[in-house]
């Protein structure tokens, strides 16, 4: 809703006018005058905003499906062509315990290999990922990719490439950052009186060992919209969408993301 | 006369519904579980002025209005913790009259609330100031650190203001910090046994030392991370700290925000709440 221009040009609020607006009065006027019976009404309408909300979330669900039939199927074109250029790095983190169904992985990850991506950083927090990357890499060695799969799938009929993968589970989170302090500790602390310097991000990068870049895109498959505890570090500028649970995902929305992704303008602050 | 006097009164019964109403939703929605500590990134200022075309300090200025608002709606739902990221260490990159700009902002506001202190105190409030504070301009560091003495003895609700802050800085900092904790704990050792604890070594730096040195020590974790103007990003804000948080990018730029958007995150998290604290439990 914009702001009426003769809100702007009224006396600016400060820290009286919040507090002439009456905080913490208001809460206890709001919620310390309700009785027994009230508060069976209360939950009942509180139930009743939840229910409406799932509503929604069925609605969009249902939208997001005929979208991505209409996508993949070729009726919408506008993210036929997409500048994957832009897409060099890209996260996926998966709920542990949707993570479990390899099958869904692997036919998630086929899909992002008949897109087109080349790298792809998968995470989950307890580390099921990680156990199973042999069945995964094995999926994807070349010797393993027929025409069979083209049969079944018609998504998988084009050209299939390779694709590199990392596997990271939340030791690789924290606990890295912790090891990577006793590297600095050890290098800088150790031999008596040396210069001691006030860390900078270009010392913690060094110190973390890790060769890999900072993934651009990362796509949450799971209940809710949160990281899981995908390494901090790597995750500063990185955009993240949620895609929903993996027993639901959709071809089209891949691609839609995606597309979304390259047309992002990030100014770093400035 | 008669239809001024009419007229003020009809605005006041509307005003007065309209609180009413609010208070209502409100009881409604804090049946369930109200998240303990909210964060803000306070995007879209500057698209807000092109949008109107004001000026750019316009933006600002309508930016600040809408985090009162915010705020105000946060602590009345019963949120204890609100941060906000009201300027990063990135941001100096910006051209520097833009930045004299929200320096001087900043400093308007700050000293208008140390105006009021008898007020906030009685509310309640304590103001911290979070980020590298030595990098501000000195009469707003100087507002700031005052600002937070004069409330540093409050505990009913706390606002957290990021200025000069990157998760960048903030987690080499508290690297240094444990080093430093370690390596005066060690020669303290030393000198008490003529030759260091063998012990030392091993156990080495753990995460619960990083955390004892964060910025974000002062508080709980957040629950939710609303990020204004629909982008999709952390932009180095709280990355270490947001493992369980449910993250939420309203379309809305910043001075647009309101009640709409606090209520829809406070709905976002109870919706997730029993899937959050599963996964919390699990760690």
């Amino acid at each position: 809703m914009p702001l009426s221009s003769h809100v702007l040009h009224s006396t600016p609020l400060d820290a009286r006018s919040l507090l002439n607006m009456g905080v913490t009065e208001d809460f206890r006027r709001t919620f310390f005058r309700t009785t027994a019976k009230d508060n069976v009404m209360f939950i009942l309408l509180w139930h009743v905003l939840h229910l409406i909300l799932r509503v929604i979330y069925l609605a969009q669900e249902v939208l997001h499906a005929i979208q991505s039939y209409l996508i993949t199927n070729g009726f919408v074109t506008t993210y036929q062509d997409l500048n994957l250029e832009r897409v060099r790095y890209l996260a996926i983190v998966i709920d542990s315990d949707e993570a479990r169904q390899i099958s869904e992985v692997i036919q998630l990850l086929e899909w992002l290999s008949a897109i087109g991506v080349k790298k792809v950083c998968l995470y989950d927090r307890e580390g099921v990922l990680k156990r199973s990357q042999g069945v995964i890499m094995e999926r994807f060695s070349s010797a393993y990719l027929s025409n069979e799969d083209s049969k079944i799938d018609p998504i998988l009929s084009k050209t299939q490439l390779k694709i590199e993968f990392e596997f990271v589970s939340i030791s690789d989170g924290k606990e890295a950052v912790a090891k990577a302090a006793n590297v600095l500790y050890n290098k800088y602390y150790l031999d008596g009186d040396t210069e001691k310097p006030f860390f900078t991000e270009a010392d913690l990068s060094e110190a973390l060992e890790n060769l890999e870049p900072d993934p651009d895109l990362l796509l949450i498959y799971g209940p809710a919209r949160c990281h899981l505890g995908f390494p901090a570090w790597r995750i500063r500028y990185t955009e993240i969408v949620h895609m929903g649970q993996l027993k639901h995902k959709k071809y089209g929305l891949i691609l839609k993301a995606i597309h979304k992704y390259t047309k992002v303008k990030q100014n770093y602050g400035s | 006369m008669e239809e001024e006097r009419s007229e003020n009164m009809m605005s006041k019964l509307l005003v007065r519904l309209n609180s009413t109403a609010r208070h209502l939703l409100f009881r409604v929605v804090s049946t369930g579980p109200i998240p303990q500590h909210i964060a803000f990134i306070l995007d879209g200022n500057r698209r807000f002025a092109k949008k109107w075309n004001l000026t750019e300090g316009g933006g600002h200025k309508a930016g600040f209005l809408a985090l009162m608002s915010v705020l105000k709606y946060c602590y009345e739902i019963g949120v204890k913790y609100v941060t906000v990221y009201a300027f990063s260490l990135d941001n100096f990159n910006r051209r520097p009259d833009e930045v004299q700009y929200v320096m001087d902002l900043m400093q308007e506001k700050i000293e208008g609330f140390l105006k009021e202190l008898t007020l906030v105190n009685k509310y309640g409030v304590r103001v911290l100031f979070v980020g590298d504070i030595e990098r501000l301009y000195t009469p707003v560091r100087v507002a700031a650190e005052k600002a937070m003495e004069a409330t540093a003895h409050n505990t009913t609700t706390y606002l957290l203001v990021c200025v000069a802050y990157t998760s960048s800085h903030e987690i080499p900092r508290a690297i240094y910090e444990s080093c430093e904790e370690k390596s005066g704990v060690t020669r303290v050792t030393m000198n008490g046994n003529g030759y260091g604890n063998g012990d030392d070594h091993e156990v080495g730096i753990k995460v619960v030392d990083l955390e004892k040195h964060m910025y974000f020590r002062v508080a709980p974790d957040p629950d939710i991370l609303v990020r204004s103007s629909g982008e999709t990003r952390l932009s180095n804000f709280l990355v270490w700290q947001t493992v369980n948080c449910v993250l939420y990018s309203p379309k809305a730029l910043w001075p647009e925000m309101g009640l709409w958007q606090v209520v829809w995150g406070i709905l976002k998290f109870q919706k997730n709440y029993k899937y959050l604290e599963k996964k919390k439990k699990q760690a």
